[in-house]
């Protein structure tokens, strides 16, 4: 049996707060595009590959730092998911949340292939120098670039609460995920404002990729491995609360990070899904969701 | 929609068996792509699992197995029956996808089917397989269970998990005996599919007969997005020896977040380590690669032809992996049995395949002999990543390095 | 017997297919496709007719898979009686977790999610647990005979697989023939007014589960007999779960022939890309998924409703084209 040793236990907190803040990246998006189209996402898990990889090239091609990355491409996968939603997502779908599912998951196969087709499956990392930097915390070393990851998902959390609560955009989207008819009948452009969602979450893909890339690696089905996390951290939290998905996420970091610690890494995924349906039957509407 | 409640029309019963129909129609003809190949009268098929989850693999295992018929063609086809034409299938990394693709291959006429990569791929379409007593040779897959089914047809070219576990295990001790004995606790890191768990078992089981002590035995997922929590229980155990089995990604990570957490180890020692012994995990990381052991597939580097395989690959940008030149043995051994067999007839071929000993190949091996369709000959060898490159450190008949152990601090 | 009619008819005639086709490719092909729509005829009940989205249904496939592995592999049982067992086991999760999750009054994603966890659960138990064997998966012995439930012939799975799934037919008939199933439908059409007029939602629900858990892993235990190797990741992956929505939802929820047709055409669409696009890897899925997309923008009552569409339009037409030669003022 390990040597549960209170230095231990505090590490894997720790640990459990620096991963559950890449997720809650992930997952800040995802509750956006949640909670005003109400659909679940399917092509989360491709955009986040399709960001790595650009990342990717930014560093390769163009010598870009991961960190400075973020400020072309959070504008450019905006501006792509926006397009997405206004001209793909959004006519397909004839405005029905279950064919929204289908329409993404459909866009979620063509850009994983897509990907395979022309990067091929090979896994590509960077190397940049400050990969390996670490903060001694005592009995556990914290990687500099997660720790950047943690400070950054607050400030994203910020800008996202900043914008829903204090521009004009957001309240649009605020309205149209409370009221849709209501918001259209007041002279509010729906298909405008779900591309808007759509674009600001796909933008905050951008930014947990370049955080992320550092110390994880990409191909083509990078993505798929942080999607279950990222839909069971919505709901947790309660679909569309920015707050929500931000604690799901830390608790979820740390609850894995846990489990894995006590009944080891396969069998401990398992903590995820239980605190995941303990909370929703008690809960219905997650921590922080609307009641119905 | 309110009509829709209860359908049922002429129309939809039309449409539902004319669609069924159709699918039949398009099903019957349906024909795997096949290479173009002027009068090929030799159809072999290639399948891997080259979308999906396993896609590098499957395109590396596709790759060896291309570059061997192309080679064979080129200098005239086998002998007495003319060119091999290749029949190239996706097994989409799963079960289904390549029963799908054995049933396309059966149906095109293919004298042999080699292939499938992963273990479960393997078990599938080595059964569907045998449906039609084709001869199949299965490239990689390590699971026991493979040849231990009584099925004739199933043919396996390199070793199995018994194999290589036993011949980690007695190489480890030999080093731990050369350097003096400096290990003694050993935690074992491995992911927790067939591959992985079958291995862990072994080792469990014989690691303490070598006189090694197991502190713990971590089995993870593949994929797993963090190995923190693994490396922090190492860092507390503090082991002289880590023993990793996982594919690529996942080594990737655990090498690195060990750098970060600056664990000091005596060695790592890997057994079918995902990038322990490759030219690419070296390439990007060399200093994370430093002294790495593995105990995994290899090409007998005293081979010429290996050598030239390998300039070829690399002059094409790829990397020298196992699965390329497992492959690429395994095509010329099929193509060998063929010649013998002076014939594409299936119980010709598998009578030949069973009966062959066959050393044109560039695996260190020695020539084939097939006892109930495993390859007795074939073993795993160990390397070890030395001066930025691959060394094999054992077995000594075929080792071009001395071994490094404990690593230097 | 008159609703069932076109049920046997449909049946009759695929059933006559091994006759007409003798590759083994292709039988093969309309063997899974089936399977597929067994499974998706089981969330269809639960889903297209209950209007209750679930995301896990690989959870009662994979549990039908396992116990008759399990009980064929580690105690010997017959291999009907644990086909019958699976499917048994399948229905008791289905009542399980719908007693949890409706009682919670757990609805919509909410719902979708909960169902997707507890598949994850279960296949995370089962990639570590000793008796399924853990990561190393459970390979039912190679035994061809009637009596194992392993036919040299791929005929005679295709027979049974369809025989499978016309029962399944007959249930969701049955179920929209029924009081029941004006109930569920009620329940899935608008819940708070259906038990405002008195239903009993949480049970209606409840065994709409149970029945749906237990159609979907008899396509579970029918795998395991046609592969004869089942681990974690194949029985309680997401891609079942994703089969078995996808296949209803293309072909039309909530109808009788939606998810048979959806299979059909959702894997001859998986092979048509492939025939259309040869062998570099990747290029027939973009194919695949950008179809996907097109039929859902097409039509996005599923192909059953698109035709439904199809029709009403063609008799407007003639009812216009009628009404004007007949010089009525209204067009």
């Amino acid at each position: 049996m390990p040597v549960l040793s209170p230095a231990i236990l505090v590490s894997a907190v720790l640990n459990g707060l620096l991963t559950g803040a890449v997720y809650a990246l992930v997952a800040l998006g995802l509750t956006l595009i949640y909670g005003v189209l109400h659909i679940i996402n399917f092509a989360h898990g491709a955009l986040l590959s399709a960001a790595l990889f650009a990342a990717f090239f930014a560093f390769r091609l163009l010598g870009i730092d991961p960190y400075v990355a973020i400020f072309l491409l959070t504008p450019l996968f905006f501006a792509f998911g926006y397009a997405l939603q206004r001209f793909i997502i959004g006519p397909a779908s004839h405005r029905d949340d279950r064919n929204m599912l289908l329409v993404t998951l459909g866009i979620a196969v063509i850009i994983e292939n897509a990907l395979l087709y022309a990067f091929r499956a090979d896994t590509r990392t960077i190397d940049v120098p400050y990969a390996f930097e670490t903060i001694n915390f005592g009995f556990t070393f914290l990687a500099v670039p997660r720790v950047v990851g943690f400070a950054a998902v607050f400030v994203v959390a910020l800008a996202l609460w900043l914008i829903m609560n204090c521009t004009d955009i957001g309240r649009a989207i605020r309205a149209v995920a409370k009221e849709r008819l209501g918001a259209e009948l007041a002279g509010i452009d729906v298909a405008h404002v779900y591309a808007m969602t759509f674009g600001l979450g796909t933008a905050c893909v951008a930014v947990a990729a370049c955080l992320l890339i550092p110390n994880y690696y990409v191909n083509p089905s990078v993505g798929n491995a942080f999607v279950l996390v990222a839909f069971t951290i919505v709901v947790l939290g309660g679909m569309g609360s920015v707050l929500g998905a931000l604690i799901g996420a830390l608790l979820i970091g740390v609850v894995e990070s846990l489990s894995g610690l006590f009944l080891g890494e396969s069998l401990g995924q398992i903590g995820i899904f239980v605190i995941f349906i303990a909370v929703l039957l008690v809960r219905p509407n997650g921590l922080f969701g609307a009641r119905a | 929609m309110s009509d829709q409640k209860f359908p049922f029309s002429r129309r939809q019963f039309l449409t539902t068996t004319a669609v069924g129909a159709a699918a039949a129609a398009t099903g019957s003809v349906v024909m795997p792509s096949v290479l173009r190949a002027q009068g090929a009268p030799v159809k072999l098929g290639v399948l891997h699992p080259v979308t999906g989850a396993l896609s590098y693999s499957g395109q590396q295992g596709r790759l060896g197995a291309t570059l061997a018929i192309e080679e064979i063609n080129a200098a005239g086809g086998i002998k007495g029956l003319g060119k091999i034409e290749a029949v190239l299938g996706d097994a989409q990394s799963t079960p289904e996808g390549g029963t799908a693709e054995v049933e396309k291959m059966n149906s095109a006429g293919v004298a042999c089917i080699v292939g499938g990569y992963a273990s479960n791929i393997c078990l599938a379409t080595t059964q569907a397989a045998a449906r039609y007593e084709l001869p199949y040779v299965v490239d990689v897959g390590v699971a026991d269970g493979i040849v231990t089914r009584g099925l004739k047809n199933t043919f396996r070219f390199g070793p199995g998990f018994g194999v290589i576990a036993k011949t980690a295990l007695a190489n480890l001790a030999a080093i731990n005996d050369q350097a003096g004995k400096p290990a003694k606790t050993v935690m074992i890191v491995h992911e927790d599919s067939l591959f992985g768990s079958g291995l862990a078992k072994l080792l469990n089981a014989q690691l303490p007969q070598q006189g090694f002590q197991i502190l713990e035995t971590i089995p993870h997922p593949t994929p797993t997005r963090d190995f923190n929590n693994v490396v922090l229980k190492i860092k507390a155990q503090n082991p002289d020896i880590v023993i990793p089995a996982n594919y690529y990604n996942e080594y990737v990570l655990l090498a690195r977040t060990m750098r970060q957490q600056q664990i000091k180890l005596k060695g790592i020692y890997s057994v079918l380590g995902g990038a322990a012994s490759s030219y690419k995990f070296v390439k990007e990381f060399p200093e994370a690669a430093k002294f790495i052991m593995d105990c995994n597939h290899w090409f007998d580097p005293r081979s010429d032809k290996a050598q030239a395989l390998k300039k070829n690959v690399e002059g094409k940008g790829q990397f020298f992996t196992y699965e390329v030149y497992m492959n690429y043995s395994c095509v010329y051994l099929i193509a060998d049995a063929l010649q013998r067999a002076a014939s594409a007839d299936r119980a010709k071929l598998t009578a030949a395949l069973a009966s062959s000993t066959f050393s044109g190949h560039v695996m260190p091996y020695g020539p084939t002999k097939f006892v109930n369709g495993q390859n007795e000959g074939a073993a795993p060898v160990n390397t070890q990543v030395l001066d930025n490159d691959i060394k094999v450190i054992l077995p000594p008949s075929f080792a071009n390095a001395k071994p490094v152990f404990p690593m230097p601090a | 017997m008159k609703t069932l009619a076109p049920i046997v008819a449909v049946i009759a005639v695929l059933a006559a297919v091994p006759f007409v086709v003798q590759s083994n490719a292709t039988l093969n092909f309309l063997v899974v496709s089936l399977m597929v729509a067994l499974a998706g005829q089981g969330w269809n009940i639960l889903g297209g007719y209950g209007g209750q989205y679930s995301f896990g249904h690989a959870a009662f496939f994979g549990t039908g898979a396992y116990v008759t592995c399990i009980l064929q592999v580690r105690y010997g049982v017959n291999a009907w009686v644990g086909f019958g067992a699976g499917i048994a086991a399948g229905a008791a999760l289905g009542g399980v977790i719908g007693a949890l999750a409706f009682r919670s009054g757990l609805r919509g994603s909410y719902f979708a999610l909960v169902t997707l966890a507890f598949a994850e659960v279960l296949r995370i138990i089962a990639s570590v647990a000793p008796i399924t064997g853990a990561g190393v998966g459970t390979l039912i012995k190679l035994d061809l005979g009637a009596q194992t439930f392993q036919f040299q012939s791929r005929a005679v799975f295709y027979w049974v697989i369809l025989g499978l799934v016309g029962v399944s037919l007959v249930i969701a008939r049955l179920i929209e023939r029924s009081r029941f199933g004006v109930w569920l439908i009620a329940v899935r059409e608008n819940e708070d007014a259906a038990e405002a007029l008195g239903v009993n939602a949480r049970s209606v629900k409840s065994v709409a589960m149970i029945i749906s858990g237990a159609v979907t892993a008899a396509a579970g235990c029918f795998y395991a007999q046609y592969f004869l190797f089942v681990d974690s990741g194949i029985a309680y992956g997401t891609w079942i779960s994703i089969e078995a929505l996808l296949t209803p939802i293309i072909g039309g929820v909530g109808t009788v022939f939606g998810p048979l047709l959806g299979a059909l055409v959702v894997k001859s669409l998986g092979e048509g890309a492939k025939l259309v696009t040869g062998d570099v890897p990747g290029l027939d899925l973009i194919l695949y998924g950008a179809v996907l997309v097109l039929v859902i923008w097409v039509a996005p009552g599923g192909l059953i409703g698109g035709l439904a569409q199809l029709r009403k339009r063609l008799m407007r037409g003639a009812t216009r084209a009628a009404a004007s030669t007949q010089g009525a003022g209204h067009g």
